[in-house]
């Protein structure tokens, strides 16, 4: 505990603390500094003065313009004072006051006399004032004494100097560029700290010359060194060079990493810390690599002093998270720590042995946990809590104590963030373990007897309402569910009626004991809970047939099939009218960032030819787009449009991308095209499209765009017609033709004649995915049982050696165009398996999910597990297949 | 990408976790009841805990602070989350000594208000816009209190060494030329 503070005037105990500033005014002080227009200056009362002033600037207090203003100019009297300690108050108070450009020309002519003073302390700290207030101009006039300053006898005044010039770098980088040379001495010079501020100036002046860079590194690492801080630098610098080399296909033995070893033998301790989080944070590390900073950094862990335990622990954690099997020797030390003083070290002490752990220990581990949570901030202990549930998953068996240690610390205080992670961690465990399922749901069902928290109380009550029906007795629930009905706010109220509802419905044997309950709530003194409980009355008491059954399932169960956003555009560009709001007119797509939209707007009025179509974008936009094309019309709905495609290269002449529409037996390529010659018209611009590669595709019709002219974007249609609800596949070669014709850009008239010209474009595919609508489910395991087990196709690939698991998650993903859930796309950084959840709405507008598991094996092969489950078995083998395809 | 050691800011507060003394070299906290919020948040964080002998550490926000306490002085030195927190550790260490140099060994609230033009210039002799300038308490001490306008200053050791220092500097110079 903190040791009792022994005040030194006991007499003053009860009065008001003393302080030298009790009761300045800011006005005051401002009159006080009238002292410095004196004739005669008085250098310590004077120095008062400025304390004060800076006292002032010091608490927060502003001073207005005119009053900086004011300040500065008298201050800048005092430059005729020969009192060195007044001298150094009065750089102090320049600094602070940071004068404008027109102002600092007043002590500008002092500074620099002071700047070339024979007393050191004065070149250094005019230098550094100076530096802080000048602009580029006023610089290049002392740049010469800057110069000179670098190489100065005095360590501190060459200090000042490189220290300045790492600040101008960022605003006059041509200017200290310039000074290389004096820089480069200083990097050699004896004093320690001018060479760590020289190897800094030396580094940011020449850090876009990646040789040069590594040259210094190269030459400084044979050991010119000297002080601590400069070899922190080294070693930070090694660390980039080591970096771009690897970056830059260099291969075989590491280079550097000799040096950055040998500095975990260095007298310095935090010389010992950086070269070992170095080592521990390259690209690739080896376990034989790390080792030597693992054994330095347990050295660590039983230092008496704090900042180098934290320091060790730190680094330690994120080793494992990538290297667990490097951590574990670190073991016995970390267990002590879980007993530090330092919370925060204790903290992550305890997540760093969760992470390593195996299974025999997790028991004693949870054991010395419960300990120390009782003490330990919300903060530290949302991230045990975290850590605690990916232990669980990691290892399913023990889910029985650590249930149970989430359930104790559920019941005990603790704020919302807190047990919202709590309550996230039991719902993981429920769903990855099914053997946790009844134990987990009746700690939730104890837990919102008595929560403060509307928002986690109707989240449970709706997991409950899903996963309580189906487990071995769903009565003994109902009596916690209804409890609610009686005992909370409105908000939980209904939830708890939904969530009654949904047992009713599907336990059969509990309907009419819930129908009771639910006659209850009718008289309650809420409408939403009112209005729930009659509407649910009257889907129980349905005639119980078959057809009903399923909309009553549905509506009790189905989650919203479309995006929010969507759903709240449709719903604000409804007119009340005659015609029902239809959820089927709600877009599905996913909305995507439009890529290349940008290029494709602005509007211009063209007085040839007809005005081109509106340029449209996204899944509506097009649509109306292709309705409003007479030729298009009568294609039928249209199922999916593609993000645009580039056909051209970035700054060419004509921009070109393309844009896929699919329809049920026809497919529609519209051709944004942009023309980015101002002398040049374009006319009768279409596209000749060569199907030669893509069999089952006849073109149809096409829509030419009558004129293009300078960077107004139109568009040209080709669309073909394929086999009715066949996702055919195949590709196309396209070729611009047009008419030029010369314009004079002075008038903008445009010449009568033209010339026929054609221009390449690249080739265009028409891939499985152009049939895959993104279309996520909210919750993917309730998605994935709805559908029929029976119809499931399983098979396995081999995908080859890839960089990594997320690269060939990616590519999969790419490859069937479907909608990544729940965040399963994104892979944790080093993960040798991983499961991702897909979802979609294949062409014929059926649905498709896919569990697809990946797995490494140590020469970074990678095979790949597929269960995909469809509403049509012959979609599921088409997913196959593109696999195997692909 | 600048690579060299970086403080976000020196805060040296009393007992009840009031500013005595900061100095901001971010922008991380714009205004001041940013500021006054960073610091009460630090405070409260560390007031519980015995920093008194050793020089303690914690995370927050994304940062690394340091921190020792005297009597009723706490000082803090704080640090992105990458940062070297021994770095970090060494500029606390030399604050903290070149603070007791300077106050004579009477290191509390009342000396330290009192001679705050030295706490000041002790700050400004630490860190330059971020950058560490110095991190030995002598070099420091010296820096803020050589020309110490204060009249009852005892002659202390340093002030010969210093003398000595500046004699030599003379001798060099006359030389020089």
């Amino acid at each position: 505990m903190a040791q009792p503070y022994v005040k030194k005037d006991d007499d003053h105990d009860d009065e008001l603390e003393y302080s030298p500033f009790m009761g300045i005014e800011k006005g005051a002080v401002l009159q006080e500094a009238r002292v410095f227009n004196d004739a005669q200056v008085d250098p310590r009362r004077c120095s008062q003065v400025i304390t004060k002033l800076l006292y002032l600037l010091n608490q927060g207090e502003s001073f207005t313009k005119k009053e900086a203003t004011e300040v500065f100019f008298s201050v800048t009297k005092l430059f005729q004072s020969k009192d060195t300690g007044l001298r150094r108050m009065v750089y102090l108070i320049i600094k602070e006051l940071s004068p404008s450009s027109d102002e600092v020309i007043i002590v500008t002519s002092s500074l620099m006399k002071d700047m070339n003073s024979k007393i050191d302390m004065y070149r250094a700290n005019a230098i550094r004032v100076l530096c802080r207030i000048i602009d580029g101009t006023l610089l290049t006039q002392i740049e010469r004494y800057l110069k000179q300053a670098i190489v100065d006898k005095n360590p501190v005044v060459s200090s000042a100097a490189l220290v300045s010039g790492l600040h101008l770098l960022k605003t006059n980088p041509e200017i200290v560029k310039r000074w290389s040379n004096e820089v480069q001495e200083g990097v050699q010079s004896r004093s320690a700290l001018v060479q760590f501020h020289a190897l800094a100036l030396l580094h940011q002046i020449r850090q876009n010359d990646r040789l040069a860079v590594s040259k210094l590194v190269g030459s400084l690492t044979r050991g010119a060194v000297r002080s601590p801080l400069a070899q922190c630098l080294l070693i930070r610098y090694t660390s980039q060079v080591i970096r771009d080399m690897s970056n830059h296909g260099q291969s075989g033995e590491r280079p550097f990493y000799e040096f950055l070893e040998s500095c975990l033998r260095h007298k310095a301790e935090m010389v010992i810390l950086e070269a070992a989080r170095a080592i521990t944070e390259l690209d690739g590390v080896t376990s034989r690599e790390l080792t030597p900073a693992i054994t330095v950094l347990q050295l660590f862990l039983s230092s008496p002093r704090p900042v180098l335990r934290f320091a060790a622990v730190r680094t330690l954690n994120k080793v494992a998270m990538t290297h667990p099997m490097a951590v574990t020797n670190c073991n016995i030390d970390m267990e002590s720590l879980i007993s530090d003083q330092n919370r925060s070290i204790a903290t992550l002490a305890i997540t760093t042995l969760l992470k390593t752990g195996n299974e025999s220990s997790v028991e004693r581990l949870m054991k010395q946990i419960t300990n120390f949570m009782s003490d330990i901030a919300d903060e530290f202990k949302i991230v045990v809590v975290e850590a605690i549930r990916s232990l669980c998953v990691k290892f399913p068996l023990k889910y029985r104590s650590l249930m149970t240690f989430l359930s104790n610390i559920l019941r005990e205080e603790g704020g919302f963030e807190y047990k919202r992670a709590i309550v996230d961690s039991i719902v993981t465990i429920i769903r990855d373990i099914p053997d946790a399922k009844e134990s987990g749901l009746l700690h939730l069902c104890e837990f919102i007897e008595d929560c403060e928290f509307t928002y986690l109380s109707t989240q449970i009550l709706h997991f409950l309402g899903t996963e309580g029906p189906n487990t071995s007795d769903p009565s003994k629930y109902i009596r916690y569910i209804y409890n609610r009905v009686h005992l909370e706010n409105a908000t939980v109220r209904a939830a708890a009626v939904s969530t009654l509802a949904k047992f009713g419905f599907m336990v059969e044997s509990l309907k009419p004991r819930i129908t009771i309950l639910l006659k209850r709530c009718i008289y309650d003194s809420d409408d939403e809970v009112r209005d729930r409980a009659t509407l649910f009355l009257s889907v129980l008491g349905g005639d119980g047939t078959v057809d009903n059954d399923k909309d009553s399932k549905v509506f009790l169960f189905g989650s919203l099939e479309v995006p929010l956003v969507n759903m709240e555009t449709s719903l604000k560009n409804y007119d009340p009218s005659e015609e029902a709001f239809d959820i089927n007119s709600v877009p599905r797509e996913v909305k995507s960032q439009p890529l290349a939209e940008k290029k494709a707007q602005g509007k211009k009025p063209t007085g040839l030819g007809a005005p081109p179509a509106a340029p449209a974008s996204g899944f509506d936009g097009y649509e109306r787009l292709l309705s409003s094309i007479p030729e298009f019309a009568a294609f039928g709905k249209l199922f999916k449009s593609s993000s645009p495609v580039e056909l051209t290269e970035a700054e060419t002449e004509y921009a070109v991308n393309v844009v896929k529409h699919i329809f049920d037996n026809h497919v529609v390529f519209q051709y944004n095209c942009t023309n980015t010659i101002p002398e040049q018209l374009l006319e009768r611009v279409n596209v000749i499209v060569d199907a030669s590669e893509a069999e089952e595709f006849s073109e149809s019709t096409s829509k030419a765009l009558n004129s293009l002219p300078y960077d107004s974007p139109g568009q040209a249609f080709v669309a073909f017609e394929k086999p009715a609800g066949v996702p055919a596949v195949g590709k196309f070669s396209n070729t611009l033709t047009f008419v030029v014709k010369e314009v004079d850009p002075s008038t903008g008239e445009a010449e009568d004649d033209g010339v026929e010209d054609e221009y390449q474009l690249e080739d265009l595919e028409v891939v499985a995915a152009d049939y895959m609508v993104k279309v996520g489910v909210s919750n993917f395991r309730n998605a994935w049982e709805s559908m029929n087990e029976e119809d499931e196709h399983v098979d396995e690939y081999g995908l080859g050696q890839r960089a990594s698991l997320g690269e060939s998650i990616k590519a999969v993903i790419d490859l069937l165009g479907m909608q990544p859930c729940e965040g399963t796309e994104t892979v944790p950084s080093n993960a040798r398996s991983h499961t991702c959840l897909l979802s979609g709405v294949y062409i014929g507008n059926v649905k498709v999910l896919v569990r697809a598991q990946f797995g490494m094996d140590s020469s970074q092969q990678i095979a790949m597990k597929l269960a995909v489950r469809a509403e049509d078995v012959s979609v599921a083998e088409a997913i196959h297949e593109i696999v195997a395809n692909g | 990408m600048e690579l060299h050691p970086k403080v976000k800011n020196i805060l040296l507060l009393d007992s009840e976790g009031k500013r005595i003394a900061a100095k901001y070299y971010t922008d991380d906290w714009p205004t001041n009841t940013a500021k006054e919020a960073f610091e009460k948040t630090v405070f409260s964080k560390t007031k519980k805990t015995n920093a008194r002998t050793e020089v303690e550490v914690t995370a927050l926000e994304n940062n690394i602070i340091v921190y020792k306490f005297v009597q009723d002085l706490h000082f803090y030195v704080t640090g992105g989350e990458e940062e070297n927190e021994l770095i970090l550790a060494s500029v606390l260490q030399g604050l903290f000594d070149a603070v007791n140099l300077l106050l004579r060994g009477n290191v509390d609230k009342r000396e330290a208000l009192d001679n705050l033009d030295l706490i000041f210039l002790c700050f400004d002799e630490i860190i330059d816009g971020g950058i560490v300038l110095e991190t030995d308490a002598n070099v420091i001490a010296e820096k803020a209190g050589i020309n110490s306008f204060d009249p009852n200053a005892p002659l202390s050791e340093q002030t010969i060494s210093q003398a000595l220092a500046t004699a030599r500097e003379h001798l060099t110079r006359s030389l020089m030329k």
